[in-house]
C-alpha cells in the first residue's frame, strides 16, 4: 500500500499525479476462503479489514453486488453521535464513536471526521423530560454530553428559529460536542484500501445468488463465478438481509424500508453543527462542500426500490423551514432513497444463526453509518471467535424470543 | 406516492389517508399458553420481508377506517390487488 503523506502528495504533484497506485487490486475470486464476507458497505469492508488486522485472518473476500459503498453507504446523513439511552446501545456507539476518532490515522485515509457537535432539539415538555433523563444515561457510561437551552442553542446555531410562537417552539436540546460527520465514500474506500492491504479480496459487481448450506451448516456462496467455499460466511446486507435469510432458509425480524434524504445547491457556511429534530422529524447539517445534507423519515410502508413517496419529503422540509425560515429560499439539488432494515425495537441484530458458521450483522436500520467501525469490530470479533463479543451478546437474535428488547425508538434522540 | 384502491369506499385515494399495519395473513396462535418462548417470539417479530410480491394489511384511517389488504410489488411498488380483510389474494400464494 502506498502511504499516503504530505510528502508523497508532493512527489505526485511533479508528475501531475498521474501515478498514483490504485487503491485496492481488482481480483478474480479463489475457489476456497477463510471467510467470506457478503456486502461491500462500510460494515462489510470494516468487518473485513478489523478480520484481518485484529485477528490475523487475512484469507478473506468481500463480494459485493455493486460497487464499494454504493448502497447505504453512499446515501445516509453521514451523521455520527453515540448518546444512545439504553447501557447496551451506549457503549456499543461509544465503542465506535472511539474509533472514528483515531480512524483517519489508523486508515492512512482521511475519512474527513469532523466533530463539529450534535444537537437533539426537544419541543414539548415530555421530550425535554425524555432529553434530560437521556443526558444523564448518557453521563453515567460516560458520554459527553449536556441539556442546553434555547438561547444557547442559539448561540450555537445562529440561524435557528427560538421564538416561542411557532407551531412547535424549541425548548431546549441535548448537545453532544463529539458527534459530528464524516465522509460517507472515504470511510468505504479506506476500509476497502486499508484490508486490500492486508490482503483480503474485493470482489465487485458480483450478486450471491445463493448461500450453499449443507446439514445446516454453510459450505459458501454461489455467484457469476460459480460457487466458492468458505469456512464462516458473515452477511452484512442492510436492507436485503431478509433476502439472504430466505436463501438460508430462515426469517429476521426484519422489514426493509424506504428512507430518503435530500441535498440543496452548494450555499455558503451557515450551519456549523448537526441539528437533528425527533418531534417534528428532520435534521440537517452542512457539508464541506457547502450543500445542506437533509435527512427525512423513514416511510411506513415496505419496499426495496430505493425510493420513498414524495409526502415523507414535503413533511421533513416543512420542519426544516420551520426551523431554519432562511432555508425557505434554498434550492434542492438531488434527492434519493435506500433500503434500510428496520428491527421492531431499532437495535441491530449482530450474531450467530440458525445455520452452523453463518453470521448475520443487520437491523441497522435508518442509524447504522454512525456505527461503522465499531460495527466492523465487534463483528469482525464474533466471526472470528464464534461466539458474539461482549458487546454485541446483547444484540442476539434470541432477544426476540427473551423478550430483553432494546428499545432505542424515540429514546435516541431521534429516529436516527 | 401511492394511489391506493379502498375495496369499501371503492374508490382511488392517496397514501396519505391510509397507514400501514405490515404483513398481513398472520394468525394469532390458537393456544398461546402452549407456544415456546421462540416459537411466540416467531409470531410477535418474526417477518417474510420479501422483495418480490407482498401481501400487507392498510388502514383507511382517515377515510373509512377499515382495514383491508394490498398486493404490492415490492421493487416497483406496483399495487396489484386489494381485498377485504379474511379474504385471499389471487396474484400471490400466500401460503408457506
Amino acid at each position: 500500500m502506498e502511504n499516503y503523506s504530505i510528502f508523497k502528495l508532493m512527489k505526485h504533484s511533479l508528475s501531475y499525479h498521474e501515478n498514483w497506485k490504485r487503491v485496492w487490486r481488482s481480483v478474480v475470486p479463489k475457489k476456497n476462503y477463510d471467510v467470506i464476507v457478503v456486502g461491500g458497505g462500510g460494515h462489510g469492508l470494516a468487518t473485513a479489514y478489523y478480520l484481518a488486522k485484529t485477528h490475523g485472518i487475512k484469507n478473506v473476500a468481500v463480494i459485493e453486488k455493486g460497487f464499494l459503498g454504493g448502497g447505504n453507504t453512499a446515501r445516509n446523513t453521514t451523521i455520527i453521535r453515540s448518546n444512545y439511552l439504553w447501557d447496551e446501545a451506549a457503549q456499543l456507539y461509544e465503542l465506535s464513536l472511539k474509533l472514528w476518532e483515531g480512524l483517519s490515522k489508523e486508515l492512512n485515509y482521511n475519512v474527513m471526521f469532523s466533530q463539529r457537535g450534535v444537537l437533539n432539539l426537544g419541543h414539548t415538555l415530555q421530550d425535554m423530560r425524555d432529553i434530560e433523563r437521556r443526558v444523564n444515561a448518557n453521563r453515567l457510561n460516560g458520554i459527553d454530553g449536556h441539556v442546553v437551552s434555547p438561547k444557547e442553542i442559539k448561540k450555537i446555531a445562529p440561524l435557528i428559529n427560538i421564538s416561542q410562537d411557532i407551531r412547535y417552539p424549541i425548548l431546549g436540546a441535548s448537545w453532544q460536542p463529539r458527534g459530528g460527520t464524516a465522509r460517507h465514500d472515504a470511510v468505504a474506500w479506506g476500509y476497502a484500501r486499508a484490508a486490500d492491504a492486508l490482503g483480503v479480496d474485493i470482489i465487485q459487481h458480483t450478486p450471491v445468488t445463493a448461500l450453499n448450506c449443507e446439514n445446516g451448516k454453510v459450505k459458501g456462496v454461489e455467484t457469476k463465478y460459480g460457487s466458492i467455499g468458505a469456512d464462516r460466511v458473515a452477511c452484512v446486507v442492510a436492507g436485503n438481509s431478509g433476502v439472504l435469510a430466505s436463501m438460508a432458509g430462515f426469517k429476521l425480524p426484519i422489514e426493509s424500508r424506504p428512507l430518503q434524504a435530500l441535498v440543496s445547491e452548494p450555499v455558503k457556511p451557515c450551519l456549523n453543527t448537526v441539528v437533528m429534530s425527533n418531534a417534528v422529524h428532520g435534521y440537517v447539517s452542512q457539508s464541506n462542500k457547502g450543500d445542506l445534507v437533509i435527512g427525512a423519515g423513514v416511510d411506513s410502508y415496505n419496499g426495496y426500490g430505493q425510493r420513498g413517496s414524495f409526502c415523507i419529503i414535503e413533511h421533513t422540509l416543512q420542519a426544516i423551514c420551520e426551523l431554519f425560515p432562511s432555508f425557505s429560499r434554498v434550492q434542492m439539488n438531488r434527492q434519493w432513497g435506500g433500503v434500510v432494515d428496520t428491527t421492531p425495537d431499532a437495535c441491530p441484530i449482530i450474531g450467530l444463526t440458525p445455520v452452523e458458521n453463518l453470521y448475520f450483522n443487520c437491523g441497522w436500520g435508518t442509524g447504522g453509518f454512525k456505527a461503522t467501525p465499531g460495527s466492523g469490530y465487534v463483528f469482525a470479533d464474533t466471526v472470528a471467535n464464534g461466539t458474539p463479543h461482549t458487546l454485541a451478546k446483547p444484540f442476539s437474535i434470541e432477544r426476540f424470543y427473551s423478550g430483553a428488547l432494546i428499545d432505542e425508538h424515540g429514546a435516541a434522540g431521534v429516529a436516527h | 406516492m401511492l394511489s391506493i384502491y379502498c375495496p369499501y369506499c371503492n374508490e382511488m385515494r392517496d397514501e396519505e389517508e391510509f397507514s400501514y399495519s405490515g404483513e398481513a395473513h398472520i394468525k394469532r396462535p390458537e393456544k398461546p399458553l402452549e407456544l415456546t418462548d421462540e416459537q411466540w417470539g416467531q409470531y410477535l417479530f418474526f417477518r417474510k420481508n420479501p422483495s418480490t410480491l407482498h401481501a400487507e394489511m392498510w388502514n383507511h384511517s382517515s377515510g373509512c377506517r377499515q382495514y383491508f389488504n394490498v398486493v404490492r410489488d415490492m421493487q416497483s411498488y406496483k399495487i396489484t390487488e386489494t381485498y377485504p380483510i379474511a379474504q385471499f389474494p389471487e396474484s400471490l400464494d400466500i401460503s408457506e
